[in-house]
């Protein structure tokens, strides 16, 4: 692992030297990873492997990534945690939902890098004690899924919007979840295990 | 065997109705845990160790030679483990998106780097992309024969009414969430291992043997999981071939290569276009006697295929004429209901119109004609009948154009469909186990349909045992064969050849045990977790303890179909109608509300059976009204190989669903018939009608965009179009 | 995605030292929800991102009767949503917001972000740049599929349709940026903030690359002032408008005093009509009125071959978000 972050490193370090452009306030260079600017020192990451860490369902991760990797790419390919899924890979299709701070994001729209220091929630970290979430367990009970594959974002997108709106009504339902596409049509199992979900948390 | 074959021939039937505890139940899926929980792995979640990731090359222009083709920087670049050439200098490419060099790096941001570092030069050539036109393909349009039945010109003759009409569907793709794809390793010079995202696991050794030069036994294929296939995902495809050579140049490394989502939309798959001029004619009474039709459209590069028109109903005297078109708009591939979605379109469109000419109910208009439909016209009118109820047709309909104030207009259409479904080949091995638990295993794959549970519903009911002392192990080749997840025939295939085996087990059981209850093993019966003696439930032993009696040997029979019994048959008739409103200022369409009537002979599982239903009747809806493979006559590229311009329809889109299945003992005799297919025939037919109902005229071609909604009532001239 | 550098600044002065005085050598990364999309296709491939979400002065939201609304740079849509004055006051806004029909969208996309979009041209998404041209020059919009594209503003070489879903809003009621650079902070009006590029080398907003909008000011609501925004969408999911009209009328008991009226995806900018406004001031909001409106908010639209019936969405929309104004008061 050691051996191929250098390599990457310094290929890019020298492409990135190769073309680096002559008209920045401040030179892309890589030798003091602290830039003087504006009076106050900035750290400068990447173009190669940073060294990064993670909360990610209350656990710690860490791993050495260059800038441009996403949070979703992150998840997949460096921690296993595979739950969220690339469809779209543009921040449209909502199958790479997750939390951060409790708020629904695109995880293949958002950096690793500034998700540092952040809580990350994926549809791994739902079940509590071994138990499904009420929406994991209405999910199923309503067959609101198929091939499965937009799932977990559709659970997280629920989750994210139950717990700001425990009470959603039909057009609440339209702004809660108009972020998520799902190719198989499991919109009316959602539609019904959403009203159950609510239902089972006033309940609990 | 052979002697029960001979013997008991039939008793290979599904159980009576108070026979059954699971089948025909809402049973939840047996995967559901997994799915929700995010553990569910696909072969998009294989991460194997020392996996290198693969990227292709694809070629920018739709049509073109290329010219210069140098990899030799990107070989030198580390972290670069593989290049593959796909094409050579001198190659013609045919579709934008094709191919060219695919390679294997450490990570994917160093392959998406050495893809960059690849240098190609192409020579453009002439492309071609437009299928509306005819005319305008040149010699691009390539005539199939002319088909005649009956008498067509004596039968227009001798028509009161003739209805003339345009119609079709754009060219769309398949958008399955999960990209084609697959990670191929191998172990040594002769073994490979390929996780691929398929359609037909026990199909795909076969496929790579010859490209890659190993027998097929040789190469091991798993998939647990598979995020959406719709037709697509049959074959290795060449990118399945292309990581399995990457791995091999690699020293043997897992390659994985999944399409990216443009490459997903332009090259993995796309429905035909098609469209037609139709004219029907009939007697005064609605009696429909002559049917003539022009077709044309594309799938690419191979020639389409004329349509089975006039579909469902057998109109007496016909007429088709059909014409492909040639184009560089890239590959097309079998997508859920091959032809029957455009057929019935071209057909239900054309009856509707018929209809509004006669100023007849539409509704009455099929009942007057279903005995065209043929052996399943009585199926048919008790469903039409079912769906009106539920859509409180006679109550609403209204004819053509809504004369109530206001842009918005309201509207109802109706559609009928057919898909024959019946049972695939399929081999499966049941394993009951000294402890009790049972075990069956079958190289099939479970494309969200809810295959894993059919099975173990089947095997479950079939021994009297619960559902969960069931574990139902598929996606491997080094399990029992079973036959490719396409045309609805997975679920005929699977729980035929499952009940068959547990069927057999029963008796070889039953013959342990017997002496025990001092009885014949065909006074047993397996019920209830207990094998009992039929009519004296005293004499019984728990199925744990019979198994027990399995001397420690587990006991392990091989089911299959098709085999002795009719357990599956073909034919499937479906029944939907569609509630829409128009914004006539707008030309956006908003469903209200759709009812599905479905026959599928015995339903194993009613809640997976209806989400077949709600799914694709939502999957209609958005090729109904959002969904087009956008060609650009400029480019020669899909303008829109993403799902932000390739629109789906979202839960807020879809209305209210209503879906009936039919039941009873009419429809379990026939067997298991597939479900995949039928229910997403009739949606766009249905759809369309319902516009034409609400807004006085008929918009020809699917998507029904507000540009073409608008364009529709502009030329039917009324004061509609400007406001 | 290209190999980049990452920066985090916490002041603005950083993050105007950090960024380059050429475009396309760094970009400012706020929601990421475009930037990293135009990266993905390597529309845009910059060797330094400047992250502007940890600059505590660009965040924040306040409303003042007598100042009006300010909103950080980097507030979200969801932020935005949240603050009760911004609904109390500006329903135009709420309604465009809302019309974002992703929570995602809305929880990681900023304010600013949402005016600096770059347009979802599919020709310039395919890396054929802003004024979507092939190597001989000729327009691929005008001659390829521009049923998306420019009605109004389309005088060529720009056909694209600027994307931004609160501009239109925003400029119905006056709204103006602070922007920072190495020559300090200045102030726009935003409805001078957008441009039509007329080559390649420019943006379709007045920004220079070591530039960041800091805030948007809202004046305070008139008395008597009704506003709304209204979408012509083909999907309830998230979706691009094919049209949107925002309208803000100042009333002077019966009549209207002033009037406001800006197109959302018709034209290279944000299109205000002044046409529509003449309709309308003056005049008692009657139904013929707001239909004269929407004709004058379209007497200079053009097709440019296939987006004919976006002359007829954008006539609808000026008219039906004239009568949700007026029907719905000021409240959302």
């Amino acid at each position: 692992m050691e051996k191929q972050h250098s390599r990457a490193g310094s290929l890019s370090r020298r492409d990135f030297l190769k073309v680096s452009g002559i008209t920045l306030t401040v030179p892309l260079v890589i030798g003091p990873r602290v830039l003087k600017v504006a009076g106050a020192e900035v750290k400068v990451f990447g173009p190669g492997r940073v060294p990064m860490t993670f909360t990610i369902n209350g656990k710690t991760y860490r791993a050495e990534l260059e800038p441009r990797v996403t949070l979703l790419d992150a998840l997949r390919n460096e921690f296993e945690l595979t739950g969220a899924k690339r469809v779209c890979d543009r921040g449209t299709c909502g199958a790479c939902t997750v939390l951060l701070d409790g708020k629904p994001v695109y995880a293949c729209s958002v950096l690793a890098i500034e998700a540092q220091g952040r809580a990350i929630t994926t549809v791994e970290g739902l079940m509590q004690n071994g138990k499904l979430h009420p929406i994991q367990q209405a999910f199923i009970e309503n067959d609101a899924l198929q091939c499965g594959f937009c799932t977990p974002g559709f659970v997280v997108a629920c989750k994210a919007l139950l717990d700001r709106n425990p009470n959603p009504t039909p057009e609440d339902l339209v702004a809660g979840l108009g972020g998520n596409l799902c190719r198989c049509g499991t919109y009316v199992g959602i539609r019904a295990a959403i009203a159950q979900a609510a239902r089972m948390q006033r309940g609990g | 065997m052979a002697e029960r074959d001979a013997m008991e021939m039939a008793e290979y039937k599904w159980p009576e109705p108070e026979r059954r505890r699971l089948i025909g139940k809402r049973i939840s899926r047996v995967d559901g845990p997994e799915k929700v929980t995010g553990r569910a792995k696909y072969t998009y979640d294989v991460n194997r160790p020392g996996m290198l990731a693969g990227k292709i090359l694809r070629c920018p222009y739709a049509h073109a030679r290329i010219a210069r083709l140098d990899t030799s920087a990107v070989e030198k670049m580390p972290g670069v483990q593989a290049v593959l050439p796909l094409k050579k200098v001198g190659d013609e490419i045919l579709w934008a998106g094709d191919e060219v060099v695919a390679v294997a790096a450490v990570d994917e941001p160093t392959a998406e780097d050495a893809i960059r570092a690849i240098v190609v030069e192409y020579e453009k050539l002439p492309h071609f992309v437009l299928d509306t036109d005819p005319k305008a393909a040149g010699e691009r349009a390539r005539p199939a024969a002319e088909q005649v039945e009956g008498d067509p010109d004596a039968a227009f003759r001798e028509a009161e009414v003739v209805a003339e009409g345009l119609y079709g569907m754009s060219l769309i793709t398949h958008c399955c969430l999960e990209a084609h794809g697959a990670v191929v390793e191998w172990e040594g010079e002769n073994n490979v291992l390929v996780h691929i995202s398929t359609q037909a696991v026990s199909g795909i050794a076969g496929q790579m043997a010859g490209p890659l030069g190993v027998p097929a036994g040789n190469i091991r294929v798993k998939q647990e999981h598979i995020g959406g296939g719709f037709g697509s995902k049959f074959g290795p495809d060449s990118w399945g071939i292309a990581a399995a050579r990457l791995s091999k140049m690699a020293g043997g490394r897992p390659v994985k290569i999944m399409l990216e989502r443009d490459a997903e939309l332009m090259v993995a798959g796309a429905r035909p276009s098609y469209y037609g001029r139709v004219r029907v004619g009939a007697k005064r009474d609605g009696t429909v006697i002559a049917w003539e039709s022009e077709t044309w459209g594309t799938g690419g590069i191979p020639p389409t295929s004329p349509l089975p028109v006039p579909y469902v109903l057998r109109i007496p005297n016909q007429r088709k004429r059909h014409i492909a078109i040639v184009t560089n708009s890239g590959p097309a591939r079998a997508w859920r209901a091959p032809l029957h979605p455009q057929a019935c379109l071209l057909t239900m469109a054309a009856l509707d119109d018929l209809a509004a000419a006669l100023r007849m109910d539409p509704l009455d208009l099929l009942l007057k004609n279903i005995e065209l439909a043929g052996e399943r016209a009585d199926v048919y009118r008790e469903e039409l009948q079912i769906a009106a109820e539920l859509m409180e047709w006679k109550k609403r309909w209204h004819p053509r154009g809504d004369p109530s104030p206001g842009p918005i207009k309201r509207g109802l259409g109706v559609s009928i469909h057919t898909w024959p479904g019946r049972g695939h080949a399929c081999r499966c091995d049941l394993t009951i186990h000294p402890d009790g638990s049972v075990e069956v295993k079958l190289g099939s794959q479970d494309l969200g349909t809810g295959t894993r549970t059919a099975i173990a519903i089947v095997v479950a009911d079939t021994l009297g045992i619960p559902l969960e002392a069931v574990r139902v192990r598929i996606g491997d080749t080094q399990y029992p064969p079973a036959g490719g997840s396409g045309g609805s025939t997975t679920i005929g295939g699977v729980s035929s050849a499952a009940r068959r085996a547990a069927l057999d087990a029963l008796d070889q059981l039953f013959a342990r045990i017997a002496p025990l209850l001092n009885a014949s093993p065909d006074q047993l019966e397996a019920w209830d977790g207990r094998i009992r003696v039929k009519g004296d439930p005293s004499r019984s032993i728990a199925w744990e303890h019979a198994c027990a009696r399995l001397d420690g040997m587990p006991l392990t029979v091989r089911g299959e179909n098709p085999g002795p019994g009719e357990l599956t048959t073909a034919g499937a008739a479906g029944v939907q109608m569609a509630d829409v409103s128009v914004d006539i200022e707008t030309g956006i369409v908003r469903i209200n509300k759709m009812v599905a009537v479905q026959d599928c002979g015995l339903i194993i599982n009613m809640k997976t059976a209806e989400s077949q239903c709600y799914g694709a009747m939502i999957m209609g809806i958005s090729y109904a009204l959002y969904e087009e493979k956008i060609m650009d006559p400029v480019t020669g590229r899909m303008l829109n190989p993403n799902m932000e311009f390739y629109k789906l329809a979202g839960l807020a889109d879809i209305g209210e669903l209503v879906v009936h299945m039919m039941t009873g003992e009419k429809y379990d005799r026939r067997g298991v018939i597939g479900l995949g297919e039928p229910p997403v025939i009739s949606p766009g037919a249905a759809i369309s009608n319902a516009v034409a109902n609400a807004i006085g005229v008929r918009v020809p071609f699917l998507p029904l965009t507000p540009e073409r909604v608008l364009e529709a009532l502009a030329k039917k001239g009324g004061s509609h179009a400007r406001v | 995605m290209r190999a980049f550098e990452y920066v985090s600044p916490t002041t603005k002065e950083q993050a105007v030292a950090l960024l380059s005085s050429t475009w396309g050598e760094t970009e400012i990364l706020a929601g990421g929800t475009d930037l990293l999309a135009l990266m993905k296709d390597d529309v845009v491939r910059p060797r330094r991102l400047v992250n502007i979400k940890e600059i505590a002065e660009l965040r924040g939201i306040s409303f003042s009767a007598s100042t009006g609304l300010r909103i950080g740079a980097t507030v979200t849509l969801s932020e935005l949503l949240d603050h009760p004055d911004v609904w109390r006051h500006y329903p135009a806004l709420v309604q465009a917001a809302r019309g974002v029909t992703s929570p995602q969208i809305r929880s990681m996309g900023t304010v600013g972000g949402d005016l600096c979009q770059r347009p979802r041209c599919w020709y310039f998404r395919s890396g054929f740049g802003l004024l979507a041209r092939d190597q001989t020059g000729r327009s691929l919009v005008l001659e390829g599929d521009n049923r998306y594209h420019a009605i109004l503003g389309n005088e060529g070489p720009a056909y694209f349709v600027n994307p931004s879903s609160l501009a239109p809003a925003l400029i119905a009621y006056g709204a103006r940026l602070r922007i920072f650079g190495p020559r300090g902070t200045r102030e726009v009006l935003l409805e001078r903030f957008f441009r039509i590029p007329k080559s390649e080398a420019e943006r379709e907003y007045d920004l220079q690359p070591n530039e960041i909008v800091t805030e948007i000011l809202v004046p305070p609501p008139p008395v008597g002032m009704v506003s709304a925004t209204y979408e012509v969408r083909q999907r309830e999911v998230l979706d691009w408008p094919l049209v949107t009209a925002s309208v803000a009328l100042v009333f002077d008991g019966q009549r209207v005093r002033s009037a406001r009226v800006v197109l959302g995806q018709v034209a290279p900018i944000p299109w205000p009509s002044p046409e529509a406004e003449r309709a309308l001031v003056g005049k008692a909001v009657t139904e013929e009125v707001a239909q004269a409106a929407a004709d004058a908010a379209v007497q200079r639209a053009r097709s440019l071959g296939k987006n004919e019936y976006k002359i007829q969405l954008a006539r609808v929309a000026v008219r039906r978000a004239i009568q949700q104004a007026v029907g719905g008061g000021t409240r959302r």
